[in-house]
């Protein structure tokens, strides 16, 4: 059982609110795309990602980002629960999606370090600490119900 | 691999640092030891508390070898050799692939937090895989 402290829980949520889910989305899979070419792999049907320009421009990265982040929000609101969040995700992911699950945790960095680069010095080691946690257990969680 | 790109990008962004580079360095590890409670055991000799002297020289230590390594981009096994001898038998922190996972992503988050927007993604990329290739050459004498 995961234990939150009140810190932590505030640290989340007050980062959260002021996040565009679609934007920063959008941005933390273009990004994981780009750092991270191998990845591209999962999203043949994507159409147009051969340079950074065309992949932060690809509307279905967008979408697709928006798509990622939105159930992240989910996450955020059963944080006592991750396990049970992500359960038919997990399956999905293993079973249908075929994802090597050491990607949950490079998108997990990526999206810290959207949000560093958004929030700046806003972003202290405290809350990159409860983030980074909280990613972790997501990238857990996704990975949990593999076989 | 590092393309002739990567490396522009890499020093273009080291230079608009404009000095900050060794508080950088001492935050690197701050959020390190923040985020990675583990990475706290190779330094049980330090005092890990906030604004730390040691904490802050050592960030120093890092920034500069990685500022030699920037300005030697083209060959690393060269300039980080000495480093490397060091991390693999004196130090012998884990295969660096754990460690400098964590202070990359660290000092990635930290470069973030100062450079804003400006830490675009081809920047990004290009770090993380300047981070990589240093990891690497860390790690080539460990065994």
């Amino acid at each position: 059982m995961v234990h939150w402290s009140a810190e932590e829980k505030q640290l989340i949520s007050s980062v959260w609110a002021k996040v565009s889910v679609e934007e920063c989305g959008a941005e933390a899979l273009a990004r994981l795309l780009i750092v991270y070419p191998w990845t591209q792999r999962f999203f043949s049907d994507f159409g147009n990602l051969s340079s950074p320009t065309a992949i932060i421009g690809n509307p279905k990265v967008r979408a697709h980002g928006k798509k990622v982040l939105t159930s992240f929000g989910e996450a955020i609101k059963n944080l006592d629960n991750l396990k049970g969040t992500y359960s038919k995700l997990s399956e999905l992911h293993c079973d249908k999606l075929h994802v090597d699950p050491e990607n949950f945790r490079l998108l997990g960095d990526i999206l810290v370090i959207v949000l560093a680069a958004h929030f700046t010095k806003d972003f202290t080691p405290a809350c990159q600490a409860t983030w980074q946690k909280l990613v972790g257990l997501v990238a857990h969680a996704l990975a949990r119900k593999y076989h | 691999m590092l393309t002739a790109e990567d490396k522009k990008l890499i020093q273009q962004m080291w230079g608009k640092l404009g000095g900050a580079e060794e508080e950088i360095g001492a935050e690197a590890l701050t959020r390190m030891f923040c985020s990675y409670p583990p990475t706290k055991t190779y330094f049980p000799h330090f005092d890990l508390s906030p604004g730390s002297d040691q904490v802050r020289c050592h960030g120093k230590k890092v920034v500069a070898a990685l500022s030699t390594a920037i300005k030697n981009i083209d060959n690393l096994s060269q300039a980080l050799s000495e480093l490397s001898n060091l991390h693999a038998y004196n130090l012998r922190v884990d295969p660096p692939r754990f460690s400098l996972q964590f202070l990359s992503q660290c000092l990635q988050v930290a470069l973030a937090t100062r450079l804003g927007k400006d830490y675009s993604p081809e920047v990004h990329s290009a770090v993380d895989k300047f981070m990589s290739a240093v990891a690497s050459v860390l790690a080539e004498k460990y065994r």
